[in-house]
């Protein structure tokens, strides 16, 4: 099955595959917070939809608010994180919070590409 | 925004900036953490230029500064400094600072870039008020002059375990004999003199260089430069303020200020209340019969969180007040945090006893595998936390 990968204006990013997908920041995020010291991760099992805060990533200078940027229920939230949330530091891309299931993007979704994203982190 | 004398300094080093105090100042270089744990084990650089630098002159100095500070300076001999308060009429902080002693009648109060223009408006107003005379003695000489000289200086800290190595390869002075909360004039660093003062505010053995504006980018190459073989790096801000959480050291703005005593904030070993006045005194005598209504405890999270500035915190489910500061400790790898609480909300054995220690260690022993009282709130969830002692972290135990 494809994998689709996008990109917030808040620096999230998002890989689907079928009705599945897995939600993190991305490495300018990881980059302009800092070293991170705590992740918040929502219960498996609740539903979020597109816009919601799904979690709190936290460095040591400030607490940010992770948003859901698809419609669905959380599958898996990665524990991992909780006990070492330098990994998202270190490797932002593959360091994902939740696992999603039931995911329906939205038809409206302002999400961008990959190239698209790096565009819009150099205007940043 | 202002800008120090080191600014291209810290562009050169890629530092992140960030807004403090009017200041544009070095948030971090490699990142707050390993900043942090550079300081920890080997040594930090800093520039805290923005820290402003009052001078306080004439016959009538020391007595002026009896009036408005909570020390006795009467005590302070020339070449040393001392931690102290300068208050309000209702003992609230205005502000916390050292104090030098550059010479019998002159002296350098180092105050908090946020609390400068505040501090020079009040000791100004204070000077011509002259309700001070009345503690001078019969027909002495009156005079003080007041001179704000910030803009003349540039602050470097140099902190860690081999700071002073560091500092003792680079100067002809003789700094091995220095000991802490005294200074000397060094000529040999920069060609000018520069005031090294064996203080600083992070919890490790380390100085305070006092360097006129001009000599600053001179002296921050060399110590960086002569510093690398001993593991020196250049810290910022974020760091700054991690160290001094983990080492239990209050920060105006959190801890401190208008509506809070020294009193309530722990800092009674700064107050000589012995003294016959000074502003805010009868206040707190008055506070101070009562035990004063709040007053500061540290606590450490039972799990990983982050509990900031203004997190509610409640002892045996009831608000007992707020956290002032809180965050993740690099060094103790630990949640922690201080919060100002209510007298009346701490278990009743406890209220009786005098220090914030004692109380600790009361809560501490009484409380193994016991249910905790104590939780702070962050973003609507509770977490459980302990009572702990502070410093959370001295470096003669480490940790």
């Amino acid at each position: 099955m494809q994998e689709t990968i996008y990109y917030s204006k808040n620096h999230e990013w998002v890989k689907i595959k079928g009705e599945l997908a897995w939600i993190g920041i991305s490495d300018y995020a990881q980059n302009a917070l800092g070293d991170i010291v705590f992740v918040e991760l929502p219960e498996p099992g609740t539903e979020f939809e597109a816009g919601d805060v799904l979690g709190v990533v936290e460095s040591v200078k400030s607490a940010s608010d992770i948003y859901c940027m698809v419609n669905g229920t959380v599958a898996e939230v990665n524990e991992a994180l909780l006990e070492e949330p330098e990994k998202v530091n270190e490797d932002a891309e593959n360091a994902w919070f939740v696992k999603m299931e039931a995911v329906i993007l939205p038809e409206d979704h302002d999400l961008m590409d990959e190239n698209d994203y790096r565009r819009f982190c150099e205007d940043e | 925004m202002k800008r120090t004398a080191l600014y291209q300094k810290h562009l050169d080093l890629n530092a992140s900036l960030t807004a403090y105090a009017g200041w544009e100042m070095p948030l971090q270089y490699s990142g707050i953490i390993a900043e942090h744990l550079a300081v920890r084990k080997a040594a930090g650089l800093f520039d805290v230029s923005h820290m402003g630098e009052l001078m306080i002159t004439g016959a009538a100095a020391e007595i002026f500064l009896q009036y408005l500070l909570t020390r006795d300076v009467q005590k302070l001999k020339t070449g040393r400094a001392t931690y102290a308060l300068m208050c309000n009429d209702q003992g609230g902080v205005l502000d916390d600072l050292l104090v030098y002693r550059l010479q019998d009648d002159k002296f350098m109060l180092v105050v908090n870039a946020a609390n400068t223009e505040t501090v020079s408006e009040w000791i100004k107003n204070h000077l011509q008020s002259k309700k001070w005379y009345t503690m001078l003695p019969e027909g002495a000489d009156a005079t003080v002059l007041f001179q704000d000289m910030s803009v003349n200086y540039a602050l470097l800290a140099l902190q860690g375990p081999r700071a002073r190595e560091i500092l003792l390869s680079l100067s002809a002075a003789d700094l091995s004999e220095l000991k802490p909360f005294h200074f000397i004039l060094d000529d040999s660093l920069t060609g000018d003199p520069v005031l090294v003062s064996r203080t600083g505010y992070t919890g490790e053995d380390g100085f305070e260089l006092y360097c006129s504006s001009e000599q600053a980018a001179m002296l921050w190459e060399k110590l960086l430069t002569e510093g690398q073989v001993y593991g020196l790096q250049p810290v910022g801000l974020g760091a700054r303020d991690t160290l001094r959480l983990e080492s239990g050291l209050p920060l105006y703005g959190h801890e401190l200020d208008t509506r809070t005593t020294p009193l309530e904030a722990g800092l009674d070993r700064f107050v000589n209340l012995e003294k016959p006045f000074f502003i805010g005194r009868d206040a707190m005598m008055l506070k101070d019969a009562q035990l004063s209504a709040r007053t500061l405890v540290a606590f450490k999270l039972r799990k990983r969180a982050v509990a900031r500035q203004g997190c509610p915190v409640y002892i045996q489910e009831r608000q007992a007040g707020y956290v002032t500061s809180g965050g993740y400790a690099p060094f103790l790898q630990a949640s922690i945090g201080l919060a100002l609480i209510a007298r009346s909300s701490l278990p009743p054995e406890k209220k009786q006893t005098e220090g914030l220690l004692q109380n600790a260690e009361l809560v501490n022993r009484s409380q193994i595998s016991a249910k905790p009282v104590l939780s702070v709130e962050v973003r609507g969830k509770r977490y459980e936390a302990d009572f702990t002692d502070l410093p959370f972290y001295n470096r003669r135990k480490k940790g």
